[in-house]
């Protein structure tokens, strides 16, 4: 009889996972004009515990599952971030939902399947275990997209979601499959061994690097493969753009460190030129493209793309100042996209929500301390000194000049000065533009408290930079050294 | 002529090429879409388990065996939304996903 395998390290994992299994069963039976409310709750409290257990079992280096999973400082980085992006979407989801006709209990269950997905995809440690986190992720992700399901923009959003997704999904896969054939393993450690070994890289290798990074490009939607997120952020309900701003990107994000730090780390130079090249092309389009839009899911879904684009400033350095500054920035880009999403979720004009830039016009008349709010995440996104946003890009330009990226970092500086235009005319039209229609107040306590506390984040991170920079530091090194 | 790894990556190449074009090239159904996806699929799971029998090693077969799973999985998915998209446009074809420019 064989023993069974370490399963330790995987606890809050598994305890999800029943959990949801559990929260399904209390919405089926439960009388289904209290099963939201309740859900909701129950699925917050889970996904705080998931978040204590990990917290719990520190950091130190621990297999499980016959060395498929794998738990370090940088997956207790990543999936604390993770785990605070889904319990706030959501808080916030909570007064659009039942406004919105969406009201239906399986959104909290869906959102922490997919929450256990991205836990999966940080802790993988094997491309078999890569391949079902991100599968068990977007599959969530895509009923999400569509979960109103009268409405035609959502249902396109998540068919565009879906085929695009799955055609990303199947190029990892292909890339997965000639790693394996040429590497002779799925397993990181045994690939970092095995390629550390060769005298020069095979085709094949580089073939399944290229196919790997481009499936991996598509879900934290970099240029060339970022056509899906303008479409999808535009039509999914808010609250469901919001959750895919963050927790998604971030899981992705750390996926995409682990295999290039990992088992292609000791060959930096084979893929530094991709990574280059789809940061620069990232920054540039999110810059350029957003100032047409008048759309202000739209315009985030470009400057979501940009913000990609300057966090892979850090895996193109690759040296573990990089990486701290990756981490940095990808947990200030958290706060500021929750911030700017609790802004939009608790508005609406002429009886819809807010949509368009020009529905925010004289909000500072009508409602100051809103527009106060969105002016600090604008010109934190901007990358405007005080605010925690310069800090991130600070931190990523700093290693890219260390790494004597000199023409990368040139190139974020200037995108992020075309980027201030259109932050700053969000600002302009909030401040000096005629209120055109009086808004409808329809801010819960949960998104009150979310906007006041980013913003405080926001504002005070200069006086506190260490607390995050230190835990990030520490981090990268699990991550570079294993 | 013996049957070797090569015939067997030429043969997944070439389905894969074909499921990929099959994607951006078509823009009659969606429906051809989703079994392009699954030609893709299947594609990587000849490589898979080509290489799993040249290697003598059987984790390809297993994840082969989970990539099956997981595109059934997909394709339930992928139909549900193509359902509930088609009760609110009437129209599966291509041309009519187009609410949203880009």
């Amino acid at each position: 009889m064989s023993e069974l395998p370490i399963m330790g390290p995987a606890l809050p994992e598994i305890f999800l996972a029943i959990a949801v299994m559990g929260l399904m069963m209390v919405g089926v039976f439960v009388k289904p004009d209290r099963a939201l409310p309740l859900v909701s709750a129950l699925a917050i409290a889970v996904l705080l515990v998931a978040g204590a257990l990990i917290a719990a079992g520190g950091g130190g280096y621990q297999l499980a599952f016959g060395d498929l999973f794998v738990v370090d400082r940088f997956a207790v980085f990543m999936k604390l971030l993770v785990i605070a992006g889904s319990v706030l979407a959501i808080i916030m989801s909570e007064g659009f939902i039942r406004r919105e006709g969406m009201d239906r209990f399986e959104y909290p269950v869906l959102i922490c399947l997919a929450t256990l997905g991205m836990l999966m995809m940080v802790s993988a440690n094997d491309l078999i275990a890569l391949y079902i986190g991100l599968e068990l992720q977007s599959l969530s992700l895509y009923v999400t997209a569509s979960l109103q399901r009268d409405r035609l923009r959502s249902t396109e959003a998540g068919l565009k979601y879906f085929v695009l997704g799955a055609l990303s999904s199947g190029m990892l896969l292909y890339g997965a499959s000639l790693i394996y054939g040429f590497g002779g393993t799925t397993e990181f450690g045994a690939l970092a061994a095995h390629f550390g070994e060769l005298e020069s890289v095979p085709v094949g290798v580089i073939t399944g690097i290229v196919f790997l990074v481009a499936g991996l490009a598509f879900k934290v939607s970099a240029v060339p493969f970022h056509m899906w997120t303008p479409d999808v952020y535009e039509g999914a309900p808010t609250p469901v753009t919001a959750f895919f701003a963050v927790a998604p990107k971030i899981a992705a994000m750390a996926l995409l460190l682990r295999v290039m730090m990992g088992p292609f780390g000791g060959m930096v130079g084979e893929w530094f030129q991709i990574i280059w090249f789809v940061s620069a092309a990232s920054m540039v389009l999110g810059a350029f493209a957003a100032i047409p839009q008048t759309n202000i899911k739209r315009l985030m879904a470009y400057s979501s793309i940009g913000h990609v684009g300057y966090a892979l400033i850090g895996l193109a350095a690759g040296t573990e100042e990089g990486v701290t500054g990756i981490l940095i920035y990808m947990a200030i880009y958290l706060v500021m996209n929750v911030g700017t999403f609790a802004c939009i979720l608790s508005m609406k004009v002429k009886g819809r929500m807010v949509e368009q830039i020009s529905d925010l016009a004289g909000l500072a008349k009508t409602k100051p301390a809103m527009a106060a709010a969105l002016l600090i995440f604008m010109f934190s996104m901007a990358g405007i000194p005080p605010m925690a946003g310069f800090f991130g890009k600070l931190y990523v330009f700093r290693a890219a000049i260390n790494a004597e990226l000199y023409t990368l970092a040139v190139i974020g500086a200037l995108a992020s000065v075309v980027s201030a235009f259109y932050y700053l005319r969000i600002v302009k039209v909030m401040y000096f533009d005629e209120p055109a229609e009086a808004f409808d107040p329809v801010e819960t306590r949960g998104l009150k408290a979310i906007i006041g506390v980013a913003g405080v984040i926001v504002l005070a991170f200069i006086f506190y930079p260490s607390l995050l920079a230190d835990n990030a530091a520490v981090a990268a090194v699990s991550l570079l050294q294993g | 002529m013996a049957v070797g790894l090569e015939h067997y990556l030429t043969v997944a190449a070439i389905l894969f090429a074909l499921g990929l074009f099959g994607i951006f090239l078509n823009r009659r159904n969606v429906i051809i879409i989703l079994m392009s996806i699954e030609l893709m699929l299947l594609a990587v799971n000849i490589n898979l388990v080509a290489f799993s029998v040249f290697l003598q090693d059987l984790v390809g077969q297993i994840f082969a065996m989970l990539v099956l799973t997981v595109a059934a999985a997909e394709a339930a998915i992928g139909l549900a939304i193509l359902v509930v998209f088609y009760r609110n446009r009437a129209s599966i074809s291509v041309e009519d996903i187009n609410q949203m420019k880009g």
